[in-house]
């Protein structure tokens, strides 16, 4: 374990890792955008990235600040309508895969992005549900990524905002046209995924150096481990590389507008 | 055929106390300008929606133009919280406003369902999602055909629609390009639209298969260079992307938000 990284950069590589060529992924902004470009940049130059302001197969050199930079549109095959997007993209089941970041996340997989508190006076305003509710249900599967925290991973979330698999983990269970929901949750710490029967999130492989007790302390719930719980491999020299750069050129180019 | 009208005018003219206003520009051609000007003429009780409520809405909100927000997602993309509409909504600053929330699939469908002239729009949407009962206006239907569980929104038809876009030529026709997000079925839904306009142009030089909006569909067309600044419009100016950081510190606080919107608004008249 001779290089050096951060805990982001591990959870960045990693998330990457979990997007292959072929897939078409529709991506959340923030740390799902860092990881879809990454995998672009490095094992995946074919992959198709939509982002919901409408832009179609986009290639963006620099990471953008919201999903609606002008970067996106101008590098993309095509940019079609907010409503185009939803309907015929979406709903319509050309999504493979929906890449999503949240503020809580609970033992189901459940998303809350909407509130922390009572819905009519809330302790924290979040943003809300934007694209989410429907990614989460349209894609086919839903790749989340999230840092680890026990402010971030509740038991039960306060709002469920998008749905992974319910209060009860049967929220998809005889629901017809609805996608698999979250197949892996990556954090900096390690990676999660359901449970095949309850589909309560099991933690499968720790990250490099992280212990379980790291993650048992970052879990607001009494998280189960995997029987064979293996360890994510590093990132390679190349993976950071990149990473570094696309980072830098993002951090240059936004510092230079205005 | 749209009027041409200032900026001033067509705000006074077109948007009244008590209405309710979609100012759209999905992260693009968000229409800054108009939104300054219906805070320099002090509208007020406005039930405001917008997919994306932006620093446009943060300010108007915090301004005290709001009584309602419609939105589906309330952020200052990449950066963080809108301040202003969290301290309107936590702590009721300057007055308390109400919320109505939806998902950006919802809402779009809205828009496009009152573009269409329907009451409702259906949509595969909300499934184990608490909106629907915090928000009257999202039912679930069954589809008379196959039986399938349905959700159901009601549709947008505001009382006026604002947007911005590149061009217009001399009769009123207006050209959107780039991310064009759900300007037009906006402008389509509503009963009276105000087009705010980088330039006027004697030919659009629109492709054939353009979004290009009728002056016939259009109540008023504004000539207002930079009218989307701080966000962008594609083919004149970026987004400012700086400013989008920098406004978490000016909106953080009442005082350093209220200053700003002095200098920035009041004490500027409508270009």
């Amino acid at each position: 374990m001779s290089l050096d990284f951060t805990s982001s950069e591990m959870m960045s590589v990693t998330a990457a890792r979990a997007l292959t060529n072929g897939m078409t992924c529709f991506v959340g902004i923030g740390l799902p955008s860092e990881a879809a470009n990454l995998a672009r940049l490095t094992h995946a130059p074919d992959i198709t990235l939509i982002y919901e302001s409408g832009t179609l197969e986009t290639k963006p050199d620099i990471l953008p600040l919201s999903i609606g930079d002008g970067e996106l549109c101008e590098s993309a095959l095509t940019t079609v309508s907010v409503p185009e997007m939803f309907r015929y993209w979406l709903q319509g089941g050309h999504i493979s895969v929906g890449f999503l970041g949240t503020a809580q996340i609970d033992r189901y997989a459940n998303l809350n992005t909407t509130l922390i508190g009572d819905y009519r006076a809330p302790k924290v305003r979040l943003p809300g549900g934007g694209g989410a509710p429907e990614i989460a249900t349209n894609a086919k599967e839903v790749f989340i990524t999230v840092r680890h925290s026990r402010r971030t991973f509740v038991k039960d979330v306060d709002f469920l905002t998008t749905v992974g698999f319910g209060r009860d983990g049967k929220a998809r269970d005889n629901v017809p046209n609805i996608g698999r929901g979250p197949t892996i949750v990556i954090t900096d710490l390690c990676i999660l995924k359901p449970d095949p029967e309850t589909k309560e999130l099991v933690v499968h492989l720790l990250h490099p150096n992280v212990s379980r007790e790291d993650v048992i302390n970052a879990t607001g719930w009494e998280v189960r481990f995997a029987d064979t719980l293996e360890t994510t491999p590093a990132p390679t020299t190349a993976e950071l590389k990149v990473l570094r750069r696309l980072k830098a050129r993002t951090t240059a180019h936004h510092a230079s507008q205005h | 055929m749209a009027e041409f009208l200032s900026l001033r005018e067509a705000v006074s003219k077109y948007i009244n106390d008590g209405d309710t206003v979609a100012m759209e520009g999905f992260t693009h051609l968000i229409p800054f300008a108009a939104g300054h000007e219906v805070i320099r003429q002090k509208k007020r009780n406005l039930t405001l929606i917008r997919m994306t409520p932006d620093l446009v809405y943060d300010q108007m909100i915090g301004a005290g133009c709001a009584k309602k927000l419609m939105f589906s997602w309330g952020g200052n993309p990449g950066v963080g919280s809108l301040h202003r509409l969290r301290d309107a909504l936590e702590n009721g600053w300057p007055n308390s406003i109400e919320i109505l929330e939806h998902s950006h699939a919802a809402m779009a469908c809205a828009y496009d369902a009152g573009a269409a002239g329907l009451p409702l729009a259906v949509l595969r949407g909300y499934v184990g999602s608490d909106l629907p009962k915090v928000n009257d206006q999202i039912k679930f239907i069954e589809c008379p055909f196959t039986g399938e569980r349905l959700a159901a929104v009601r549709s947008v038809r505001p009382d006026v629609t604002v947007i911005h876009a590149q061009r217009a030529d001399r009769k009123g026709n207006v050209l959107i390009e780039g991310i064009i997000g759900i300007q037009k079925e906006a402008v389509l839904a509503a009963k009276r639209s105000i087009v705010t306009v980088e330039e006027i142009v004697d030919d659009l030089n629109a492709g054939v298969n353009a979004c290009v909006l009728p002056s016939w569909a259009i109540t008023a067309v504004v000539e207002a260079p930079k009218g989307a600044s701080p966000s962008y419009a594609l083919g004149y100016y970026d987004r400012n992307n700086a400013f989008y950081k920098e406004w978490d510190s000016i909106a953080r606080e009442r005082d350093t938000f209220q200053a700003w919107l002095k200098k920035n608004v009041f004490e500027k008249g409508a270009a």
